[in-house]
């Protein structure tokens, strides 16, 4: 192999590895917004850590993806939770359409930096919801805030988080545009 | 610029051309269509690539003219009129909205892939990276050859795709108006040029760092490379690790778009967001792509014209490494307002603002070049000295930019468009003016035209500071970029602005003249028409430069560095 042959296959090298990282980026970038919470990433856990003498606010705020033919909304719109308790909230799913429709649902947290610190211990999202023609569904979510948000100075004067999800049916992907 | 010396006796290809065996090969040349369409020598695909960047940039500077005519006024001028002229015709409104999108698009890719990158890497790149090196050739001529002819597809598939409605994304392509915004196959020609300019540039890349690496003359350390050598390793690096990402990104679109993948679309778990750090981690080392090769066009200029070596030689080739590394860990202020959290904005607008420490150094080791050097203002010169002033503006508005807390404030205002056309637009274009200039003797073997130099630049300058100048107070003022309406309180500058492009347009009359007349009729210039200040390996060279040189390597001797 002569000298230009390996400068240039290292080259390719790393003109592979950068494609590699490209790729690689997708899933990096989603186990980098669950670990930090960027964008609102909600966090998992079994089990609140119990109640702290501090009071916060959630608001729920309830979507449907354009056509999709579901009324989704929180039963009440928010609720004053104290830092570090279980909580728990329903949302109601109907379906108006004439025919059956799978649907899964995103979340996320608005202000952003409270993301690392609300915590599910159960959700409708995180499993597909399927709904007959003119179903109604009852859907909870157990949730607690957790106290370390009170150490953060990004995050400890935040009063309100607005819990925020969005269906979407399942095989949007393929019927769509 | 250096001062090195060469050994004389090193060229029997230059000196005496003709005399032995050893030099015939380096005066024939191959009939018209094996030489110009089956290329493999540096110096004819440089030629090439400088011939495709010119015509590139006239039809993205045709487009910018089309673009500040509806802007001269507000309310929709010609939108309307043009559309019509596209298939599908006379269709309202929102379709000649959607052709100001389509024209903003293809202006900044037009600029930045056909225009700007092939005039400064293949063009003045090939041409000048093997001579001054010392090489006879690049590392591989035909794979040179394919870099060229890749860009002639991507070409026309960007130029075909209005007539198949258009893409109007902007030349980001972002996410979701990329991938499900906007159906039809406009914006797929988009992707797939986008593909072809990027391999073409990453077979170019590998060809230089082979070529710089492998190929220096004898005694030719990379401490003793010319500047503008230097440009070009760094920007080659810079375009080997960024384009793949930007080749998986819209690739990623290719198939949210065509085969119902979702990494874009929160619907299937996507985030739009994701597109946007991807572009952008190659958009910011692409910006540095741009201008770093203009950085050492300037170089070798301002050290030829005060006949000086260049001050702080070692600074400048590190200052552009350094500019190259930094380039990759900032691109996230370009999204802002994309809900970073603060400390991430700090990060970002720290990190930036350490950029302008290397900057600075090449910004004042140009001036202490010219400190109290025996200068002359020849027209490279002028178009040198113009590129400090535009870009040190740029840069300074780069730096308020920079700060995440007034981009909230200013993201997506003309103060942004400004900016990027003080940097790109004046910074890229008039180094590229400076090197036409500077090696037109050489490439040609003829003689610009002086008076038709300056006057060029005196009224490209005034005519572009007219159009971009004013896009500070309108960006103040908080008029939106990639919009083609505005108050009627914006008027009187973009009105200016428009009356400034036609000022620019105007200098370019003589630059064309200048050309056509000196390649028909200009005076034989000489192997070094810059004299003793040009010291770089191809002004040692006839002009134009023998269709092989360097049959006989030159011998670089020691010395205490180049220039």
């Amino acid at each position: 192999m002569t000298r230009n042959t390996r400068t240039a296959l290292l080259a390719l090298l790393g003109v592979c590895f950068m494609t590699g990282l490209g790729w690689a980026s997708v899933p990096l970038y989603r186990m980098f917004c669950q670990a930090t919470g960027l964008n609102g990433t909600t966090q998992r856990a079994k089990v609140a850590p119990g109640a702290v003498d501090h009071k916060i606010r959630v608001d729920f705020d309830a979507n449907v993806a354009p056509h999709m033919g579901w009324k989704f909304m929180p039963e009440s719109p928010s609720d004053t939770v104290d830092v570090g308790a279980r909580d728990m909230a329903f949302f109601t799913a109907t379906n108006t359409t004439d025919h059956t429709i799978t649907g899964s649902a995103t979340f996320n947290v608005t202000p952003y930096q409270v993301g690392k610190y609300f915590t599910k211990i159960q959700c409708f999202c995180f499993t597909q919801q399927t709904l007959k023609p003119g179903e109604t569904a009852r859907m909870p979510v157990i949730f607690f805030v957790d106290p370390k948000i009170l150490a953060d100075p990004d995050a400890n004067d935040v009063q309100t988080i607005t819990l925020s999800y969005t269906f979407y049916p399942v095989d949007s992907a393929k019927t769509k545009s | 610029m250096t001062d090195t010396a060469l050994h004389p006796s090193a060229f029997e290809a230059h000196g005496d051309h003709g005399h032995g065996h050893a030099d015939h090969d380096a005066h024939h040349a191959p009939g018209f269509f094996a030489r110009w369409f089956m290329s493999t020598n540096h110096k004819d695909i440089g030629t090439l690539y400088l011939i495709f960047a010119i015509c590139a940039g006239i039809i993205g500077g045709g487009i910018s003219g089309l673009m500040r005519a509806e802007l001269a006024h507000p309310g929709i001028q010609y939108l309307t009129t043009w559309a019509a002229y596209l298939p599908g015709g006379e269709q309202g409104l929102d379709h000649s909205l959607h052709l100001w999108n389509v024209l903003i698009t293809a202006h900044g890719l037009i600029m930045v892939f056909f225009m700007v990158m092939p005039a400064m890497i293949g063009g003045f790149g090939n041409w000048f990276v093997p001579i001054m090196i010392g090489a006879p050739d690049m590392a591989f001529p035909r794979m040179n050859n394919i870099s060229f002819w890749l860009l002639i597809p991507s070409f026309a598939l960007l130029l075909a795709s209005p007539f198949f409605g258009g893409a109007g994304t902007g030349w980001t392509l972002y996410a979701p108006l990329s991938t499900y915004g906007e159906p039809g196959p406009s914006v797929d020609m988009a992707i797939l040029s986008l593909h072809l300019a990027g391999a073409s540039s990453i077979l170019g890349a590998i060809n230089f760092i082979t070529t710089i690496f492998n190929m220096r003359a004898p005694g030719m350390t990379l401490h003793k490379m010319p500047l503008f050598v230097w440009s070009v390793l760094v920007t080659a690096f810079l375009l080997l690790l960024s384009l793949p990402v930007l080749a998986a990104a819209i690739t990623m679109l290719l198939t949210d778009r065509n085969f119902g993948t979702t990494f874009f679309d929160p619907a299937g778990g996507g985030d739009p967001i994701l597109y946007q750090h991807l572009f952008w981690f190659f958009g910011h080392p692409e910006v540095y792509i741009m201008i770093l090769p203009g950085f050492g066009i300037v170089s070798h200029v301002i050290s030829t014209f005060s006949k000086k070596p260049i001050f702080g030689y070692l600074g400048m080739a590190y200052a552009m490494v350094a500019i190259g590394v930094v380039g990759f860990v900032v691109w996230a202020h370009h999204m802002f307002t994309t809900g970073l959290s603060v400390n991430t904005k700090m990060y970002f607008t720290a990190a930036t603002m350490v950029i302008a420490v290397p900057t600075g150094i090449k910004i004042f080791s140009w001036i202490a070049t010219m400190w109290g050097g025996s200068m002359t203002f020849k027209t490279p010169m002028l178009w040198a000295i113009g590129f400090i002033f535009m870009f040190t503006v740029g840069g300074v508005t780069g730096v308020v930019l920079a700060n995440g807390g007034i981009d909230d404030y200013m993201q997506d205002s003309y103060y942004v468009v400004a900016h990027f056309h003080y940097v790109l637009s004046l910074g890229a274009v008039f180094s590229l003016f400076a090197g036409f200039y500077y090696w037109f003797p050489k490439m040609s073997g003829r003689m610009y035209n002086e008076a038709l130099g300056v006057i060029h630049f005196a009224i490209f300058f005034v005519g572009v500071n007219m159009l971009f100048f004013p896009m500070h107070f309108l960006g103040l003022q908080n008029m939106q970029r990639r919009v083609p309406d505005y108050t009627d309180g914006l008027e009187y500058w973009n009105h200016f602005a428009t009356i400034g492009y036609m000022v620019m347009a105007f200098s370019m009359i003589f630059f064309f003249v200048n050309i056509i007349w000196s390649l028909v009729a200009g005076r034989a210039a000489g192997d070094s028409p810059w004299g003793d200040g040009a010291t770089t390996l191809e002004w040692t060279l006839s002009s134009p430069p023998p269709y092989h040189q360097f049959e006989t390597l030159p011998v670089i001797d020691g010395g205490d560095g180049h220039h």
